[in-house]
């Protein structure tokens, strides 16, 4: 199934998998003394499912900070469409086309649902500040065409119930929704998840999961998640990166990764002499 | 009508304009505070700063005259030009921006993500600072302040009262500028935070800073504009207490006058600054007109923080403060 001679791959219900779009080349994190990860390297295809799961503080959430500018590595480097990344703050990260959600949800509380989602298209604004204050000529068809990409988004996600509620009020599934809808209204070339199914019931984690296919498939958005549950991560993603204390101890498809003895033994602490 | 409610009534309309002018310091207040959650002990200051900046320029003084004098053994005090109070304006404003890129530059880079009292803490060393530079670079006279607002008795209102119920009003021009400059100000500044992109990012960066981060937006970046902001509005105010009182130093105590009409409007509340300061206007002058004579007068200097005290044990939040919820 992989070929990576001709640079893509096609995916067993039929995706077109593109080009390497990001790769991290030996990154080591540092916090003092301790590595949170160790000399990672990988590869992320266009349209592709990316997952990197591994037991709790294996570096995961770390990784994905790495990608989005929050932390620094100290060593390796981060190549984004085939040129080295210098390092760059998180606004910068987001303006290139990479938006996130977070773990412990980042959402604007005291906003509406649709104000939070709008905040993901200020990067698609342009005309003058005078111009949107008075809504005059270009910043009207300019907000017009933003909001109709939000509430397209909102649709989407089947949140058009809550547009106007203020987050606070929100239940937790929701708010990791919201957090999805603003992180897809910014039109990303990838999108970061960082367990996106964290603290769900089974039901919400379906509903979530078709979500995560449905943009893959409708966008074509290539999508990096972090995941605990490994039933919804082998279900869900087309390669998987496995960690470990900071390591890499597997990386291929499920199947692979599966069957991959040092991923058995991190998942099931087996000794293994 | 009788006398006494007719009194009451002018009363009541020199209150509600003298409110006015302590909703524009709170406003600045509750800039930086919704944008930031900084409580900017400096704002009086800046109103100070700002009011002597622009007599300073109007003046055509040298800034920082004595020191220069002081140091270099001469004698100079003046360019010798007048600038027309446009200009003098325009270049005070571009002053406030430059101080709100050193201050986030030096000051507030360094302190992102510590505890809100140190931040104050730095706001009031800020404050101090700030007095001294003033001093140095102005001196501290008190200085008259013109830039072309009608001053004195409205001769319009006066005589139209006077033929309706027998007395003329007493109301002056200024304080209708200042009312008419303040609710331009609040509409501005409701327009630019609810419907442009640099608003929509203000709201957002006060709200989480790690989700500002992740949708592009550059807090730094954010920061100097609210500055830049608050430091325009007091301009504003310090123009508006200027002209009416000239401008001196214990105009940085005005900001005082601003706590209670936040405690009363809500700390992030625009359209509560405005009326928190109608409410202690209103609420000072009718004490002071109704009680007042019973217990010796000047209850102006203490009824303020009174009400705001009473209002503080029935809603914490303020009148348009954000709810405070608790979710466990």
């Amino acid at each position: 199934m992989l070929d990576q001679s001709t640079g893509g791959y096609t995916t067993a219900d039929g995706r077109k998998i593109g080009d390497v779009v990001m790769e991290m080349r030996g990154i080591t994190l540092r916090f003092g003394g301790v590595e949170a990860i160790k000399d990672i390297s990988f590869d992320v295809r266009e349209g592709e499912i990316r997952a990197i799961i591994g037991p709790n503080g294996a570096g995961k959430s770390s990784m994905l900070n790495v990608i989005s500018g929050f932390y620094h590595p100290q060593e390796g480097e981060v190549l984004y469409k085939g040129s080295k990344r210098p390092p760059m703050k998180p606004y910068q990260v987001a303006r290139q086309g990479i938006a996130r959600t977070f773990q412990n949800i980042a959402l604007f509380e005291g906003m509406s649902v649709l104000d939070n989602v709008m905040t993901g298209r200020l990067n698609h604004m342009k005309t003058g500040f005078f111009a949107q204050g008075l809504w005059w000529g270009k910043a009207e068809a300019e907000e017009t065409k933003n909001r109709a990409k939000a509430e397209e988004i909102i649709d989407f996600l089947e949140i058009q119930a809550i547009r106007k509620t203020p987050v606070g009020r929100l239940p937790y599934g929701l708010k990791k929704r919201v957090e999805l809808a603003r992180a897809l209204a910014a039109e990303p070339q990838i999108l970061l998840l960082d367990e996106p199914m964290a603290g769900m019931n089974v039901e919400e984690k379906e509903d979530m999961s078709r979500f995560i296919l449905d943009v893959n498939d409708e966008f074509g958005t290539t999508i990096v998640l972090i995941e605990h549950d490994m039933g919804v991560v082998m279900d869900l993603s087309d390669r998987v990166v496995v960690m470990d204390y900071g390591k890499k101890i597997g990386d291929g498809t499920p199947d692979e990764v599966r069957n991959n003895q040092e991923v058995i033994d991190a998942y099931l602490g087996v000794s293994h002499d | 009508m009788p006398d006494q409610l007719i009194f009451a009534m002018e009363v009541i309309l020199n209150g509600l304009l003298n409110g006015v002018m302590y909703s524009l310091v709170a406003l600045g207040f509750v800039l930086i505070f919704k944008a930031s959650g900084i409580f900017n002990y400096a704002q009086g200051v800046m109103a100070l700063f700002a009011a002597m900046t622009l007599v300073g320029i109007q003046q055509g003084r040298v800034p920082f005259g004595h020191l220069i004098n002081a140091i270099f053994g001469t004698d100079i005090h003046y360019f010798g030009w007048e600038v027309p109070a446009l200009a003098a304006i325009l270049m005070t404003v571009l002053i406030m921006i430059a101080f709100a890129y050193l201050v986030q530059r030096f000051v507030f880079k360094h302190l992102v993500g510590q505890e809100p009292i140190i931040l104050f803490m730095a706001t009031i060393g800020l404050a101090y600072f700030l007095e001294g530079v003033s001093d140095l670079m102005w001196g501290s006279e008190i200085r008259n302040l013109d830039v072309g607002l009608p001053q004195g008795i409205n001769d319009w209102i006066d005589v139209t009262t006077f033929e309706a119920l027998g007395y003329g009003f007493f109301i002056d021009n200024l304080d209708i500028a200042a009312a008419i400059i303040a609710a331009i100000l609040v509409m501005s500044l409701i327009a630019y935070s609810q419907y442009t992109k640099n608003g929509r990012a203000m709201r957002a960066v006060a709200d989480d800073h790690q989700a500002a981060l992740s949708v592009g937006i550059s807090l730094n970046y954010v920061w100097i504009l609210v500055w830049s902001l608050a430091g325009m509005v007091a301009l504003v105010a310090g123009v508006m207490w200027g002209s009416k009182s000239g401008v001196q130093f214990s105009l940085s105590l005005i900001a005082l006058k601003a706590l209670p009409v936040l405690m009363l409007g809500g700390f992030t509340s625009i359209p509560g600054a405005i009326v928190g300061g109608l409410i202690i206007g209103v609420g000072e002058a009718l004490f002071e007109f109704a009680i007042g004579p019973m217990i010796g007068g000047a209850t102006e200097n203490w009824f303020a923080y009174v009400l705001a005290l009473v209002f503080l044990v029935f809603r914490p939040q303020g009148l348009f403060g954000e709810k405070i919820i608790e979710r466990v």
